[in-house]
């Protein structure tokens, strides 16, 4: 979130498209009642089932699943073709006037550059023109036919309402009533909030959803305004902050890049990574490291779905999962069962026996396995949970907050930090005994925990916020000393490159400073009203609540909603009701952007940093009901996104809409957490069955009655649950074709209190966004039938 | 333990008047049903808080889980899809005992302070008095309370009265995520209802109301409701509800009656509901005795 | 009002029942102004977050026990706290019966190995499970290890080993786990991030 959960309360108009945040962020969504009740806000949910969060909606409006960028492609081009559009903010905060490349070019579907056979753009005439110096040309009318304004201009004028309503199945006057309601917040004291989850991210156009919603939160102003921001609501309790620490293979925590194989020396890594300002005065964010031959170089992907695939080619031979339950949550359930019998073993860290931990073993029809012929031999090691440690969790608003253990683990259960303590130090221990590959690095990390076995929060916590090694000094008075040898830091301003200092990960720098732990306070206090609380708890970066708050002012610095009052420039610095995410003393007349991450200083409409475009363009789910994109009627290579990346055997089992007629959708209950309520009996009571929901006139065609027991199977397999025949999923017209949608909540499993159910991603396909590698769990092809 | 706040107004079976001179405030739960999403953290944070657990049960077509109210279920939403004018809506309501003013149940339990009803408005069973003759289920106009399989004692929503006692909120009101369950004192919830009936009529919802039906004296579990004019919509909220006739009948006519003439048969019936449970209230007889009072 | 038989039948019924109850020599204890008992009254409280979504409600666990050496603290209720900002005390379904993940049936409480082809699971000490876990790795890194690739550049990694970090750890571990990864080269890591 560029906002936080409390901040939803300032917003005049809540979309919630994406997601469904009554249902997956249901104590979050009161936040949501807060605003409706207070500020008579506006809730317009657009999706393709009516949801809770539909059932207290001011208007709803359906889509069909896997068409999100052709509905808010729509909107953009309605807010053009209708000037509602914030001037003054697109003129000075984004890339408007920017010139782009004149060889750029979009034709057929296809950006300029694409390359069929690595299914991959090269990006070259993606750029912006630059001038001698090194900057960006712009035209500050926007009327070059080059520049990015002009450009967006024609990319999203095919995106009108009929033909948007035929690609959506959207009826072309709910599409237009939501676009009124995105338009009223054009106006500079007027935000929306976006509030959207996996509903966005699980396509494999995940990526450029997201970045849609971005061209219009700019377009209207909304961006580091309260009440406005780009809001993903995240799964897991600390996903947000495991994604700080940066917990895959290509960062390091504070979401520095790892090191490529092209980076050879640390040198070259730098410089890759050292922005040059792409306009006079912009800020830029360097970064630095020590023992560069000790990182690992990346050879390629490694997220989820490339480990699984890598695994299936038995290019792996040992696998962990901590709290992690792949089997039921990895696209593709039988290729994931086949993967991790071809490891010689597998080691699962949880507190509670996933399926993962017996996906060798038979039950029933849930799990046909023969357990004799799997080789894989199996750790089961239980840790504690929540209730049972002390530490930090960070929430989706990036708010840190501290809790504390209540009770001992049952049995003999460890915490995640002393089994990863464990397993090194006996790998230490025997690296130290007899040698082996490269032990240098295994056994020279700093280890400096009182002890060994047992690092403790506090000391981590200490160690990730960062201290002073040596003495720091004032880089304005270098007689001054700012930290002392052996003191905590206050912020990552005062991490040096010469080894003064030492930080775990920057972004949490000052979490724990001088002052003690920042995560663990508990001062509620908002004397602003917008819910900002900045006593309570650390909001990473710098204890910053809105992300780009310096755009909530006008160029020259006052608020554009003075009412809610964010930031101002008081004609020395900036201060206000949050930490300035700017400069603190960069007056409004250097034209400092506030989009400081970028070295253009402003928001992108035109994106060149994305995989399959700089701008977001409509392609259908790779399981789609129609036989070509009405966007590209004639291009069957622009059908489904072009650079989105397909394993060999993966194309092949992607299954056709005359075989697999239906849309299927899946998705969380508010009854269940992922695959770990139903092991707790009060979830299990709540929603004991394994169910899918169909609409009344599929249910019809197909003579299944309401609780019936239905088989749908796609062509990866199939499961068995029951009907729950809706009239809150409708069937649609596309392209003059009725689809009907076939909704599968994911709760179930072979394990648990729960009545015995099927892993919904038995159907599911194992193909990825371009950007991310997100699975496409939320559009695929299915048939359905009484069991 | 001092119960300041659960001082006794009325007791059932009892002919002794209670103490009336301490003067204490009433008070309420309100649910404000268009701000509902049936996410069922009242009924997750009502079973977690009173200790009880129903079975792990089946889908039956329906988000409805349990499906019916039971004596280890005090309260369960209930899901209904009614379509107006082409606009869906999901109407669900927490459904759970009313705390009724006039409580029918209390009326008509034989069993002497199996059910008190407390100054603030609480109606509570107190099942170490309960003889399990089920009279309270026919009594009550929201058929409500359910006797346990396993005592064979009567159970229903106390309203958390060992919170309220101690100054907290019931258990499902503190966990409502959406603030649709709302706790203080009855005025201070009409008020707040007030406000709801209005914003709601601001977003087209003309008939928006209240629910505090005169028919039981008033509730004390009150529901906001965007179709006020039409609670039937609600999963069948009765319209009009009253304690069924034969309630306020025995104290009249029906005791020196019954006593007289119907101890033989009152006897027996007593021994079948001590020594063979419950008799459940078919759905026909309720409906009969709603179709009466309607008349 | 009209009554029919049955009814009449069933106020009869209901009219005898108090005062017949006495009558025939049943007394049930006078009914006294006594509710259950607050549970809480004395047990521990101690601020901790819900482990489920990324809305981080604040939570007040509730255990047996006053932390004295003797007593092993319980933990039997758990409730929304209330100065959180972000939640003020409520919680949704799965917040509200977290009680029962921490007390689940399926808790694992010992380590256990399943062995190849084997259809049962075996208890192991923790220290048996740690050689034995760390004899494989050690085993696969040592023979997998590419200290350079073919260009003959350091590329330092350990590529046939993978590890999912979870989103349910606390930062502390996190990083950790990232740390230990990195020394030993590991790259095959991911979170659950997207799924």
């Amino acid at each position: 979130m560029t906002n936080h959960w409390v901040d939803i309360k300032n917003a005049d108009l809540v979309l919630i498209m994406g997601g469904n945040a009554a249902e997956a962020h249901t104590c979050g969504f009161k936040w949501v009642q807060e605003a409706k009740q207070t500020r008579k806000a506006k809730l317009v949910v657009v999706d393709p089932r009516f949801t809770r969060s539909a059932a207290v909606a001011d208007y709803y409006a359906p889509l069909r699943a896997g068409s999100d960028i052709a509905f808010l492609g729509g909107v953009i081009n309605y807010l053009l073709a209708n000037d509602k559009i914030h001037h003054e903010y697109v003129k000075a905060y984004t890339n408007a006037s920017f010139l782009i490349n004149p060889d750029f070019k979009f034709e057929d579907g296809l950006f300029s550059g694409y390359d069929a056979e690595k299914r991959k753009y090269d990006k070259a005439t993606w750029g912006y023109q630059l001038d001698k110096d090194g900057y960006v040309k712009v035209d500050e009318t926007l009327q070059d036919p080059n520049c990015a304004f002009q450009l967006l201009k024609q990319h999203y004028g095919r995106y009108t309402p009929e033909l948007v309503s035929k690609v959506t199945g959207t009826p072309k006057d709910a599409f237009l009533k939501v676009c009124e309601h995105i338009a009223e917040t054009a106006a500079p004291n007027k935000t929306m909030t976006i509030l959207y989850a996996l509903g966005w991210t699980q396509h494999s156009v995940g990526s450029q959803n997201i970045r849609t919603m971005a061209i219009i939160q700019t377009l209207l102003g909304n961006m580091g305004m309260a009440g406005g921001g780009i809001n993903a609501l995240r799964g897991h309790a600390n996903v947000q902050g495991i994604t700080d620490q940066c917990l895959f293979g290509a960062n390091l925590p504070g979401y520095l890049t790892n090191p490529l194989e092209k980076d050879k020396t640390v040198d070259d890594y730098l410089t890759a990574r050292t922005p040059k300002p792409l306009r006079p005065n912009q800020m830029n964010v360097p970064q630095s490291y020590p023992k560069y031959d000790w990182l690992p170089k990346l050879d390629g992907a490694y997220d989820t779905l490339a480990l699984f695939e890598k695994m299936h080619q038995g290019k792996i031979n040992g696998f962990v999962c901590q709290g992690f339950n792949p089997l039921a949550s990895v696209a593709n359930k039988k290729k994931v069962g086949d993967a991790l019998a071809k490891l010689k073993y597998l080691v699962v860290i949880d507190p509670l026996a996933t399926d993962t931990s017996e996906f060798w073993k038979p039950h029933g029809e849930f799990n046909e396995v023969d357990a004799a012929k799997v080789p894989t031999e199996v750790f089961r090691l239980p840790s504690t949970c929540f209730a049972e440690e002390t530490g930090s969790f960070t929430n989706s608003g990036r708010v840190i907050q501290w809790h504390w253990k209540a009770a001992d683990a049952p049995g003999e259960a460890m915490s995640d930090r002393e089994i990863v303590a464990g397993l090194f130090l006996k790998l230490k221990e025997m690296y130290a005994k007899d040698g082996g590959a490269l032990p240098d690095p295994i056994l020279n990390v700093t280890w400096p925990y009182r002890i060994a076995a047992k690092p403790t929060p506090e000391e981590l916590a200490m160690e990730i916020s960062g201290k002073a090694l040596g003495d720091v000094f004032d880089p304005k008075d270098k007689t001054k000393v700012l930290v002392k040898a052996g003191e905590q830091l206050a912020g990552f301003a005062q991490l040096r490159d010469d080894g003064s200092t030492a930080c775990g990960n920057w972004i949490y720098g000052g979490s724990w400073s001088q002052a003690g732990n920042l995560m663990a306070r508990r001062d509620n206090a908002d004397p602003s009203g917008l819910g900002q609380t900045l006593n309570w708890g650390y909001a990473w970066p710098a204890n910053r609540r809105i992300i780009y708050n310096r755009a909530s002012c006008d160029p020259a610095g006052k608020p554009w909603d003075p009412k809610r009052t964010v930031l101002k420039w008081s004609g020395e610095k900036w201060a206000g009701n949050d930490i300035p995410d700017m400069r603190p003393d960069a007056a409004p007349d250097q034209g400092v952007g506030p989009f400081i991450m970028n070295p253009e200083g402003v928001a992108r409409l035109f994106a060149a940093g994305m995989a399959d475009g700089p701008f977001p363009e409509h392609y259908e789910p790779f399981e789609t009901p129609l036989d070509k994109n009405p966007f590209h009627p004639g291009n069957p290579k622009a059908l489904s996104n072009p650079a989105a990346r397909v394993y060999k055997g993966d194309m092949e089992v992607f299954g056709k809409a005359k075989d697999f007629p239906y849309v299927a959708t899946t998705y969380r209950l508010v009854e269940h957490f992922h695959f770990w309520t139903k092991h707790a009996r009060i979830n299990a009571v709540l929603q004991p069955e394994q169910f899918v929901e169909i609409g009344e006139e599929l249910a019809k065609e197909k003579g299944i009655a309401n609780g019936d027991k239905v088989k749908v199977r796609s062509n990866r397999g199939f499961i068995k649950a029951i009907a729950v025949v809706t009239k809150r999923i409708k069937a649609l017209d596309v392209d003059g074709k009725k689809v009907h949608t076939v909704g599968i909540p994911i709760h179930w499993g072979f394990k648990g209190l729960t009545k015995p159910g099927f892993i919904t991603n038995t159907l599911t396909p194992f193909v990825g966004d371009a950007n991310a590698q997100t699975p496409e769990f939320k559009a695929f092809l299915v048939n359905i039938e009484r069991a | 333990m001092a119960l300041q706040s659960l001082d006794i107004a009325r007791r059932s079976a009892t002919t002794t008047s209670s103490p009336s001179v301490r003067q204490t405030t009433e008070i309420a739960k309100l649910i404000d049903v268009s701000a509902c999403i049936g996410c069922k953290a009242c009924q997750a944070a009502c079973m977690e808080w009173n200790d009880i657990r129903d079975d792990v049960g089946w889908n039956f077509g329906i988000y409805d889980n349990p499906t019916n109210l039971s004596e280890n279920s005090w309260t369960v939403m209930r899901f209904a899809e009614v379509e107006e004018a082409g606009r869906l809506e999901w109407l669900i309501r927490k459904d759970g005992c009313m705390h009724c003013a006039d409580p029918g149940c209390l009326k008509s339990c034989p069993a002497p302070g199996a059910i008190v009803q407390y100054a603030n408005g609480i109606v509570d069973f107190h099942e170490e008095n309960c003889i399990g003759c089920g009279y309270c289920v026919t009594g009550c106009p929201f058929n409500v309370p359910r006797l346990s399989q396993k005592d064979g004692k009567a159970y229903k929503c106390t309203f958390c009265s060992d919170r309220v006692a101690v100054g907290q909120a019931p258990a499902c009101v503190k966990a409502c995520p959406t603030g649709a369950l709302q706790y203080g004192t009855k005025e201070q919830m009409k008020d707040h209802a007030a406000k709801r009936v209005k914003d709601l009529n601001e977003r087209g919802f003309k008939s928006a109301g209240l629910y505090d039906p005169p028919g039981v004296g008033g509730t004390h579990v009150m529901y906001v409701l965007h179709h006020a004019d039409r609670p039937q919509l609600y999963s069948n909220l009765p319209a009009d509800p009253g304690i069924s006739p034969m309630v306020p009948l025995w104290k009249g006519i029906a005791k020196p009656l019954a006593t007289a003439t119907m101890a033989l048969v009152g006897l027996a019936g007593l021994f079948h509901y001590v020594m063979k449970g419950p008799n459940e209230v078919s759905k026909e007889t309720e409906k009969e005795l709603e179709k009466e009072e309607a008349v | 009002m009209k009554l029919n038989r049955r009814q009449f039948f069933k106020i009869c019924g209901a009219g005898m029942g108090g005062s017949s109850v006495t009558l025939m020599g049943f007394s049930p204890t006078p009914a006294l102004a006594e509710v259950r008992t607050f549970k809480l009254a004395r047990a521990t409280e101690t601020r901790n977050m819900c482990p489920y979504c990324s809305v981080g409600c604040g939570l007040l666990i509730y255990s047996t026990g006053d932390k004295s050496k003797n007593t092993k603290a319980d933990i039997i209720h758990i409730e929304g706290d209330p100065d959180n900002p972000v939640n003020r005390g409520s919680l949704c379904p799965k917040g509200a019966g977290v009680l029962d993940m921490v007390k689940s049936p399926n808790r694992l409480k010992f380590p256990e190995v399943r062995e190849a082809g084997s259809g049962e699971w075996k208890r192991v000490s923790w220290d048996e499970a740690f050689t034995r876990i760390a004899k494989h790795m050690k085993a696969d890194r040592d023979a997998n290890f590419v200290a350079q690739n073919k260009d003959g550049l350091t590329v330092n990694r350990w590529s046939s080993f993978g590890f999912l970090a979870s989103s349910a750890a606390a930062n502390e571990a996190g990083y950790l786990s990232h740390k230990v990864l990195r020394s030993l080269g590991v790259v095959g890591i991911d979170t659950q991030a997207r799924i």
